[in-house]
């Protein structure tokens, strides 16, 4: 048999809706937002850890929280990339714009690292340890999701 | 007690961007075939199979059943293993685990993906948590990046060192007939001058995408050494997770998976020093950076060190301890494979099958998974049977 041209099949365009349920502890992380612009997190009664966002468990020690821990929306950069190419993204089947920073924040009084993005995509001034504030969106545009925080901008001296 | 257990035979495809001339089970069907021949066995003499690939990347979501044709599973026990990156070690120490048991004899591991029939970064992006996380995440490569990012600013390392590392993974891969990235050699200035992904990765510092199959076959002591000559015998293995939520892990500190995961594995196999104990190790290295933060981990280096031992030359062929002689992930990452074919290699140097990326003379190999949300996989393999 002589080799056929090679053929491919491609998948419908299907939606697949999901419903995530956030809980008690994100529910508050978000209304806090909404209310008071703030960011919360949780104390975990072995370690001491503050987590943020909250959540009901402390993986490390395996151990239920419930001590809520106000913090301001400020914080300092770990980590970032700049991310420069472009893809679908999943959530919402359109291309995500790029370029855009994708960056690791330890927000003042949490001991994890919080991921958002942040509004600088200039490599040359961008620096791990330099100071950052969440900037949210107005209130009556909130919707109780991740995105009521637009992103975090540098604090420039 | 466990009973000990070796690895006699391994088999892979001719990995490629594109397999358009078969499906995923034809693709399957080769490594399976080549690593029963590899040990001279045929499919009736297998006793039960572990299978894995990342399923959601095809969207075919039942790939134990789906692919008995190619696995040679008719009939016979087959589990499926799914666990990001590290599928592919995960297989291998399922595998391990059902010979390790005293329930099978012959097992057969198998690892595959064919990522041309998927959005990888799409399907990546979807293991991210829906609420926190996936808006911002961007697949594997910013994730890496951000750990590139807090290395490079704890310990002035910079883009040239990571190139060092990318060129030696792309300059063994030249040895290895098998890798993507065979007959397409670099310089490190092409590496330097390649386009800027995801700062600070370029596109020279990222595995490919790539269709292949991997299968390794896994056999008793008493099996093992009437079926190969020179068996690998499995030393040690470990796995350690850490803690899912991304902010968790702290890139400031070193990969607390792979420090905890191989710390426990060299106890097991008697390896004090690995950079000397090692005669050479196949690691899960998704990104040149991981090349010099990673075998800190490791312990081939102090803390910081990762730069000057690279530089050095002591991970290259003919080094202190060479890694990566098939080229590694930066030259070949069919995803559920990846981690299996660590394994597969560094069996494939202890057995003396290299050829052309042969190591002289492998007493003991080390090799590595990595996944997902910053996990490890060891796997320890040696020429003398464990005691």
């Amino acid at each position: 048999m002589s080799t056929p041209e090679l053929l491919t099949i491609t998948s419908s365009d299907v939606g697949a809706p999901y419903e995530w349920s956030i809980g008690i502890y994100g529910s508050k992380f978000f209304q806090e937002i909404r209310e008071r612009q703030r960011f919360v997190g949780i104390r975990c009664p072995q370690c001491g850890k503050v987590r943020v966002p909250p959540r009901r468990l402390c993986g490390v020690c395996f151990r239920e929280m419930d001590e809520l821990v106000y913090l301001p929306p400020t914080g300092t950069i770990t980590a970032f990339s700049i991310v420069n190419y472009p893809f679908i993204d999943p959530a919402t089947g359109i291309e995500r714009p790029v370029p855009y920073t994708y960056g690791y924040i330890q927000l003042d009084g949490a001991d994890n690292i919080f991921s958002h993005i942040i509004n600088e995509t200039d490599e040359n001034k961008i620096k791990v340890g330099m100071r950052v504030r969440a900037v949210f969106k107005d209130v009556n545009e909130m919707e109780g999701n991740i995105q009521d925080i637009r992103y975090f901008e540098i604090e420039r001296d | 007690m466990a009973r000990r257990v070796a690895i006699i035979g391994t088999g892979q495809t001719h990995h490629r961007s594109r397999r358009l001339d078969v499906n995923g089970r034809e693709m399957i069907h080769e490594a399976v075939t080549r690593a029963l021949a590899d040990c001279e066995l045929t499919m009736r003499d297998i006793d039960a199979i572990v299978i894995g690939n990342m399923d959601h990347f095809e969207a075919i979501n039942a790939v134990d059943t789906w692919s008995v044709e190619g696995s040679g599973g008719v009939m016979k026990p087959i589990m499926k293993v799914t666990t990001g990156g590290t599928t592919g070690t995960s297989v291998a120490i399922a595998a391990y685990y059902h010979v390790a048991s005293g329930m099978f004899d012959r097992v057969l591991a198998i690892g595959w993906e064919k990522n041309s029939e998927s959005d990888t970064t799409g399907a990546i992006v979807t293991c991210s948590d829906p609420i926190w996380d996936r808006y911002s995440y961007s697949g594997a490569i910013p994730s890496l990046a951000t750990e590139a990012s807090a290395y490079m600013e704890k310990f002035g390392a910079t883009q040239r060192d990571a190139a060092r590392v990318a060129l030696r993974e792309r300059t063994h891969a030249q040895n290895n007939p098998y890798a993507h990235m065979h007959g397409r050699p670099l310089t490190l200035d092409e590496i330097l001058d390649s386009p800027m992904l995801a700062y600070p990765i370029k596109l020279g510092d990222i595995c490919p995408r790539t269709d292949g199959a991997a299968a390794v076959v896994f056999a008793a002591e008493g099996v093992a050494e009437k079926l190969a000559p020179r068996p690998a015998w499995v030393k040690a293995n470990s796995v350690r997770h850490t803690n899912t939520w991304f902010g968790d892990v702290d890139q400031r500190t070193g990969l607390e998976s792979l420090e905890r995961a191989s710390r426990e594995a060299y106890a097991a196999a008697g390896i004090k020093n690995p950079a000397e104990d090692f005669d050479v190790a196949e690691l899960y290295l998704p990104y040149s950076y991981a090349g010099l933060k990673w075998i800190e981990a490791l312990g081939f280096c102090p803390p910081g060190g990762g730069p000057q031992f690279i530089w050095d030359g002591h991970t290259d062929m003919g080094g202190k301890i060479s890694v990566n002689p098939s080229g590694g992930v930066m030259s070949t990452n069919c995803i559920g494979a990846t981690a299996l074919l660590r394994v597969a290699e560094a069996a494939i140097q202890v057995m003396g099958k290299g050829e052309a990326r042969q190591v002289p003379d492998v007493k003991t190999a080390l090799a590595t998974g990595f996944g997902g949300c910053w996990w490890s996989d060891v796997f320890i393999l040696g020429k003398d049977k464990p005691a």
